[in-house]
């Protein structure tokens, strides 16, 4: 190893390559296109991974939406057709039944009305809700908060509305936590404003209201629209979800085989799926990658090796003058090192360039196509080793062959 | 110094092959200066090979400095050249993009003597043989004579035991040839073996022995007026 630390080495390998201009260019570029590929299209692969994750946002990706539709099949005396409710019962019902699989489970009644404040007013969506919600889907409160249990309890009529709506029905600058807002015709005072969600946004701009509230004003007594439910750490969700509505047909006699008796929508499966694409993806890119990254390194090998050839006579007079075959064979390996190694390094620069032009400009903003594209500096490492070590073996090649011409024969050659 | 007893080469050429060395009788004792002469095809140039191991022999028995030239695997014929042999070729075959100071200094740099030391014993050489101011000049810069004086001074930096010339004065005008011969004997004046190969009469005539070689055989070995002068 010392000869890697000796100046007069890498004086060899300087010579060799100044005097070799073009080959040495052709065989960098060769290599850096592939390393090049490498890094954009893995970086863009984690762009666009990004880009889906902010999509999710702070949603959790592990819920189960229901809701009851009508029945397909006759079922106990039941004709088919039928509508039904979910209800409070239910909730009990799974609450209890699915203790350790259940993380949130959150009841949902929703309405549209028109609210007013002052003279401005719009029809906007009220929902009646647990404080539990603001896990399930994080809300981003500009200011105040969001609903608690003592809204609940105590039946409060507060609401917390959305930025758009604060826009739209106060005007600006004005102070709206504390400020009374009606919502069919009953005042509720706001006790939060929110923004904008990332990514996944189940009800658009909606005045949240306490569930208990909402239940006595609209009078939905024990009835729920729909619920959410959010499975606990491990907790399989696609067969959470089909444990769930098996319990709730049993609850609402529902024939056990009927399909259209609940209507349900699994994030979570449909969030594999994405991540199944993405896992294809950067398969994908690492498959094309590497095998440009081969095919680069093939090329200084290839040229290596017509190199070789042409300094046959050069590699006679060196061995005539007393050079081992060893010291060629470093010689050789080590000049396709340094030319893998400099080319690898100039592609990863270029490739971080490149991802550095996307990112800043389709990198940000709402819709960003790419999210903050980059690559893991283990990554980086590793594809720069490997690139080392194959440099090394495709070296092996040209360098034996410099060594078997016997020095005789390589002088002669003209 | 050098010692040959009863050597044999052929090379195969197809099915056949071709009996270049038939049993070659030599003894060159240190501080000889001497020459090879034949026309081509005489085996001259192969017998340089073997002597300079860059070729091995078939039959017989060569001892160089006294050790038994046999079994040579490419390092350890690596280093006995480096250590015993200086190399002169009529092509030069000095490396085109290395200065002429750098030539020089490539036989020490295989010996494992440091770049700053290198370049000051190659310019000693460079100064011995009178080029000292072209030190930095790449060989295309060069003279054909100047060429075979750095390739001269190349051959002896690393202070070898025997200089080997093939066809040292081929390329080069009657003027520096005589040039170059006037440096071979000056070299062999200081006491180096010196050993040539040609086939023009006038450069034998200025070594002191003169080995004649036709098919594959001596059929003369004979000190010159040169050496009875001395």
């Amino acid at each position: 190893m010392k000869f890697l630390f000796d100046s007069d080495t890498w004086q060899e390998i300087y010579g060799s390559i100044r005097k070799n201009k073009v080959r040495t260019i052709i065989t960098i570029i060769g290599v850096l296109w592939g390393i090049f590929l490498l890094v954009v299209l893995l970086g863009a692969a984690r762009g666009m991974e990004n880009g889906f994750k902010k999509v999710f946002g702070d949603f959790a990706t592990n819920s189960v939406f229901v809701w009851t539709q009508r029945t397909d099949t006759p079922f106990k005396g039941f004709q088919k057709g039928r509508r039904f409710r979910l209800d409070m019962n239910d909730i009990n019902a799974l609450q209890s039944e699915y203790k350790d699989e259940i993380k949130l489970l959150a009841p949902r009644n929703q309405t549209n009305n028109l609210i007013i404040h002052d003279f401005k007013s719009g029809n906007f969506q009220v929902s009646g809700d647990y404080p539990v919600l603001d896990q399930i889907q994080k809300k981003k409160l500009i200011s105040g908060r969001f609903i608690n249990q003592n809204d609940i309890l105590s039946y409060a009529k507060v609401t917390v509305i959305s930025e758009d709506m604060y826009k739209q029905l106060f005007d600006k600058d004005e102070e709206a936590i504390g400020v009374y807002i009606k919502i069919n015709g009953i005042n509720y005072k706001i006790v939060g404003v929110y923004g904008p969600s990332n990514g996944i946004d189940l009800d658009g701009d909606t005045a949240y209201i306490p569930f208990s509230t909402f239940k006595k004003v609209y009078n939905r007594a024990n009835k729920i629209d729909w619920m959410v439910i959010t499975a606990a750490e491990g907790v399989d969700i696609e067969q959470l979800e089909s444990d769930v509505l098996l319990t709730l047909k049993s609850l609402h006699k529902v024939h056990p085989e009927d399909e259209r008796a609940f209507g349900s929508f699994n994030l979570g499966t449909q969030i594999a799926k994405f991540m199944g694409f993405l896992t294809g993806m950067q398969f994908l890119v690492w498959f094309v990658g590497i095998g440009t990254l081969i095919a680069g390194v093939f090329a200084i090998g290839n040229i290596l090796l017509i190199t070789v050839k042409e300094r046959t006579k050069e590699i006679g007079i060196r061995r005539a003058l007393g050079a081992t075959p060893k010291s060629i064979r470093q010689q050789i390996i080590l000049e396709s090192v340094f030319l893998t190694t400099v080319a690898g390094m100039l592609g990863i620069v270029f490739g971080s360039f490149i991802l550095f032009i996307i990112d800043s400009t389709v990198g940000s903003g709402e819709d960003a196509a790419l999210v903050n594209p980059t690559v893991n500096i283990p990554i980086i490492f590793i594809a720069f080793a490997t690139l080392i070590f194959l440099g090394t073996l495709i070296g092996l090649i040209p360098a034996h062959m410099a060594t078997v011409v016997k020095p005789i024969e390589a002088l002669r050659e003209e | 110094m050098i010692k040959i007893e009863k050597l044999h080469k052929s090379y195969p050429i197809g099915k056949d092959s071709l009996h270049v060395l038939k049993g070659i009788d030599l003894h060159i004792k240190e501080g000889e200066f001497v020459s090879i002469m034949g026309s081509s095809g005489s085996g001259k140039s192969t017998l340089l090979n073997i002597v300079g191991l860059l070729d091995v022999h078939d039959e017989g028995n060569y001892y160089l400095n006294g050790q038994v030239i046999k079994d040579m695997n490419e390092k350890k014929a690596a280093i006995l050249r480096n250590k015993f042999l200086g190399f002169v070729f009529q092509s030069f075959n000095l490396i085109s993009y290395k200065t002429a100071l750098e030539n020089v200094a490539l036989p020490l740099y295989y010996k494992g003597i440091n770049r700053k030391e290198r370049l000051e014993i190659a310019l000693e050489y460079l100064e011995k043989v009178g080029l000292k101011d072209w030190a930095n000049h790449l060989p295309n810069e060069l003279s054909g004579g100047q060429k075979q004086r750095v390739a001269i001074a190349r051959a002896l930096v690393t202070k070898p035991k025997v200089v080997l010339a093939d066809e040292p004065t081929g390329a080069l005008d009657s003027t520096t040839t005589d040039s170059v011969m006037d440096l071979l004997k000056a070299i062999n004046d200081e006491g180096m073996t010196v050993f040539v190969i040609t086939h023009e009469e006038e450069v034998a005539e200025q070594t002191k022995r003169i080995v004649r070689l036709k098919d594959g055989v001596i059929i003369s070995d004979e000190l010159t007026k040169a050496s009875k002068a001395v």
